[in-house]
This record gives structure tokens, sequence and C-alpha cells, in this order.
């Protein structure tokens, strides 16, 4: 499983980082990246985020089945 | 010898407070903001009360864009509670505020960098000793003898020297915010929905602006932020009830509304502000309490430079002059949120109901809490410590 970064369409606000359990997630200015290595997959940074920029691909890979 | 004797990371009102206290104090003080621009993007409802600010800053008509005399309060069946203010509140410009802030600073003596990205410490026998950071696509290092991180809402600096700062997924209000213009609301209230249907867990606001344009946003508790969305929830609102207005600036952000971390200090590093967890837990406000969080760190750091003691024993008086100005209060309102979150629609209309039964100017927020806590009589102690104060 993997959390996605849907292209342009973060807002850099920061939520997500801030819930991070184990702060896999990198921000600049106008730069977000998932450190994958990092990542446990607690998913909270999905719900958090207020406006749907992350996915995780297990599930995205479900919906498409 | 370092290059600095204090460095604050972040540039926002608890960092640009800190700056200037710890500048005063005579301390070589440096701001690292790693935006290009200090109080933009705005991600905020800008509305402060006048004797929290006033104890900071003299209000300037620069940087007001409203005064604010009148709430009201929309239970979910859309019952409109209004009542007055004992105190008045302004609706903030942010960006030209917190550049005020960081001004002062820098007359105060402190430098700013902005553009600067701290993405690490320098660490020295577990004490922190300096950043290092981005600029300009450049890696820089700086030493100092303290840093104090007022990074915001993701809090990584504190997490860097070890200490836990991540807010768990329910003390954090997902949020979004837009500026809109075109829109007629009276220009002296602010207004508030509460309830599932616009906010779940949270709140939505109207701030007025002035000139026909307000602050409209939501934040909503993040547990339910699986199955709603902000951003949709405010257009959706706007299309209802203000379907000519037009969305001039919109933005998201986080609002932490844990209690204050218990650890705000390690070794040669304090967290105030957002990365302290500083915020009202019950109203998200955390201008105000980032600027007192902000102040007492900076003059602590200075008090220190001054006596040549960094030790974690010497910078104890920061943790015990916050708790002493605001920490039993703010614990006080983690309980009455905790509270709050349980209440249903149902209650909120019911409470709703009693109250406008009461005219308005005799309505007080501390009757209203009253009211909420018919409903909730365990939260009866944390009010009335809360208004008086204990
Ligand atoms: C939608 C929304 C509405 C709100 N409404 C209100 C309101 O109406 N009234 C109120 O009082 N409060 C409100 N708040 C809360 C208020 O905005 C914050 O509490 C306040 O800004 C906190 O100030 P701060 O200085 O701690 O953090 P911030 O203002 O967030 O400043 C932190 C700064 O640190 C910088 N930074 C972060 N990481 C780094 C790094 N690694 N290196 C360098 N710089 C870094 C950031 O770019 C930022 O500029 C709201 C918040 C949100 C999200
Ligand atoms: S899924 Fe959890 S661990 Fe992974 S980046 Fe998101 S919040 Fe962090
Ligand atoms: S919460 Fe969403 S918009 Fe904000 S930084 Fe994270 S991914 Fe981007």
């Amino acid at each position: 499983m993997m959390i996605l970064v849907k292209d342009n369409r973060c807002d850099f606000c920061g939520t997500c980082v801030g819930v991070c359990p184990v702060d896999a997630i990198e921000l600049r200015e106008a730069d977000i990246s998932i450190i994958h290595d990092t990542c446990i997959d607690c998913d909270i940074c999905i719900w958090v985020c207020p406006i749907d920029v992350l996915s995780s691909d297990a599930k995205e890979e479900v919906k498409h089945d | 010898m370092t290059d600095y004797d204090v460095i604050v990371v972040g540039g926002g009102p608890a960092g640009s407070m800190a700056a200037e206290a710890a500048a005063k104090q005579g301390a070589k003080t440096i701001l690292l903001e790693k935006d290009r621009d200090i109080g933009y993007p705005v991600r905020c409802g800008e509305g402060v009360g006048a004797t929290g600010l006033r104890k900071f800053i003299e209000p300037d008509p620069g940087w007001i864009a409203t005064t604010i005399s009148k709430v009201r309060m929309r239970s979910p069946d859309n019952t409109q509670v209004n009542f007055g203010m004992d105190d008045a509140g302004y609706v903030l410009h942010r960006r030209l505020f917190d550049y005020a802030l960081a001004n002062r600073a820098s007359q105060a003596g402190a430098e700013i960098q902005t553009r600067a990205y701290v993405d690490g410490l320098i660490l020295e026998d577990e004490y922190v000793r300096g950043v290092k950071y981005q600029y300009m696509g450049e890696t820089r290092k700086l030493t100092a003898n303290i840093v104090i991180a007022a990074d915001g809402v993701e809090s990584r600096v504190g997490r860097m020297a070890g200490l836990r700062t991540a807010s768990k997924l329910k003390d954090m209000d997902s949020g979004y915010q837009a500026t809109v213009g075109n829109i007629d609301v009276d220009q002296e209230m602010i207004d508030f929905y509460v309830g599932d249907n616009w906010a779940p867990g949270g709140y939505l606001w109207i701030f007025p602006k002035g000139d026909g344009m307000a602050n409209i946003g939501l934040g909503i508790n993040g547990i339910y932020g699986k199955d709603h969305n902000p951003h949709d929830m405010i257009h959706a609102f706007l299309r209802q009830y203000f379907p000519t207005a037009s969305v001039l600036t919109s933005v998201c952000g986080g609002i932490p509304l844990g209690k204050t971390l218990k650890k705000i200090t390690a070794k040669g590093i304090m967290l105030t502000g957002d990365a302290a967890h500083m915020v009202n837990p019950v109203t998200g406000g955390g201008i105000i309490t980032g600027m007192e969080g902000g102040q007492i760190a900076g003059d602590v750091a200075g008090q220190c430079i001054q006596a040549g003691d960094y030790s974690e024993q010497a910078m104890k008086a920061y943790p015990e002059r916050w708790h002493k100005a605001e920490g039993k209060n703010h614990e006080a309102l983690y309980r009455i949120a905790q509270g709050i979150a349980e209440i249903t629609d149902d209650q909120l209309n019911k409470i709703a109901h009693r109250l406008v039964k009461t005219p308005s100017e005799n309505l007080s927020l501390l009757k209203i809490f009253t009211a909420v806590a018919r409903e909730k009589p365990k939260m009866l102690l944390d009010v009335t410590r809360a208004f008086a104060g204990f």
C-alpha cells in the first residue's frame, strides 16, 4: 500500500503533517512528499486533508476492480 | 561562539512575538520562515477579542477589517440566537497583521529570513545547538544557544528534537476558508452555524471583512473528515445561502485543538504557538494564545541568554509562566470542548429554543454555556472555572 498525492491539488497547509504519527510527510512552501519507507499506512492523513488530496493506492485498486 | 543566541523557526504570530521578546532582552536573534512571504497565505478566520489583542499590541486601523459587537449562533434547525459581546472583537487583515508583528520584531533587533526551510537540527549530546535549513537550493547551518520552534500546525521541528508533537485525529480540525466578495452581511456581527449538517464536530463561521466582503470558513473534527470534505461543504453552503458571492481566495488549514503538549521544552529548544498546541480548544482561536506563548518563550529565552544558563532547569520558567497565564484555563476549555463534542443536534436545537426566549441584550456567553451545561451537567464545573478564571 502506498499514500498517493494527487497532482496539482495540494494546498500545502500542513494539516496532514500535523497528524502523521511517524513524521512521514515532508512539506515545503509548494512541495509535498510522502516518505514511503517511514509511512505505516494508518490513513489518517487521507481523512484529515480538507480537500481530499491524498489517497491510498490499495483503495484505488479496490475501487477500480 | 554561536552564530546567534536565539533562532526562531516560523514567522506566524507566535514566532514574531518570540523573536521580538528575545531581541528586546538583548539576545542576538534570527527568525527563519519557509515561505517567501510573512503572513501569507492566510489560513485563518482572523477573529480576535479586543482585550486579548490589546495585551500585546494597540489595534491599528491598518490591519483591522471590522469591529464586532454582536454574535449570532444558529442551531441545526436554524434557530437563531443573537447576543451582544462583553468585549469587542475584531476581524483582522492577517496578512498585514502578521507583517506588523514581524516588523516589530525586526525593529526590536531581530533578523528575519524568509524562504528558509528548516529541515534538520544540529544536535550535540542530545542538546539542540542550531538548525539546518534550505535557502534557494542551498543547505545552510546556523548555531545558537536556544531554538524556539514556532512552526505552526506541522510542528516538525519539535519532533526533530525527540518531542512528540503529532495531534490525534480527534484533536485536529480540518478547515477550509474562503474570502468572498459581493456578499451582504451585517458588518458588526459574527455568525456561526453548528450541527452535523454544516459543521460536524466543529462550526462554520461568517466574519465580515468590510466593503461587501467576508471571511467564511469551516472546521470539522478530523474524525468526520473520513466522510466529509470541508471544501465541498463550504461551496455547497455558498451556493445555498450566497449564490451571487464570488470566492476571492480559498485555502485549507488545520487547527490543533488538543491540550497543550506536556513537554514544551527539551534541551536547547522551546515549542510555542500551534506547534505546542496552544489553541483555545473550544473556539479554535490561536492568534492571541500563540502571541502569549511566543512572548513568554522569547522572554524566558532572552533571560537565559543574559544569565548565560541554557539548561533545561533555566528554561523551566517558560512552561511555568505559560501554565500560570493560560494553562489551567486551557485544560478546562479542553474538557468543555470534549463535552460539547458529545452534544447531539437535537440537544443543540433544544438549547437554542430555550435561549431564544431570552432577550438578546440579556444573553451573555456565560448564560449560553450555562444553558449548554444543563444538557451536559458534567460540564458545569469546567464552565464555571473557565469563566471565573480559576
Ligand atoms: C481555517 C482556520 C481558521 C482559523 N481561525 C482563527 C480565528 O478566527 N481566530 C484565531 O485566533 N485563530 C484562528 N485560527 C488559528 C490560528 O490561525 C493559529 O492558531 C495561529 O496562526 C497560530 O500562530 P503560530 O505562529 O503558532 O503558527 P502559524 O501562524 O501557522 O505560523 C507558523 C509559521 O511557521 C512556518 N514554518 C512551518 N514549518 C517551517 C519550517 N520547517 N521552517 C521554517 N518555517 C516553517 C510556516 O510557514 C508558518 O508561517 C484558525 C486556523 C485555521 C486553519
Ligand atoms: S498514512 Fe499515516 S503514517 Fe502514512 S503518511 Fe499518512 S498519516 Fe503518516
Ligand atoms: S492536508 Fe491536504 S492540502 Fe494540506 S498539505 Fe496535506 S495533502 Fe496538502
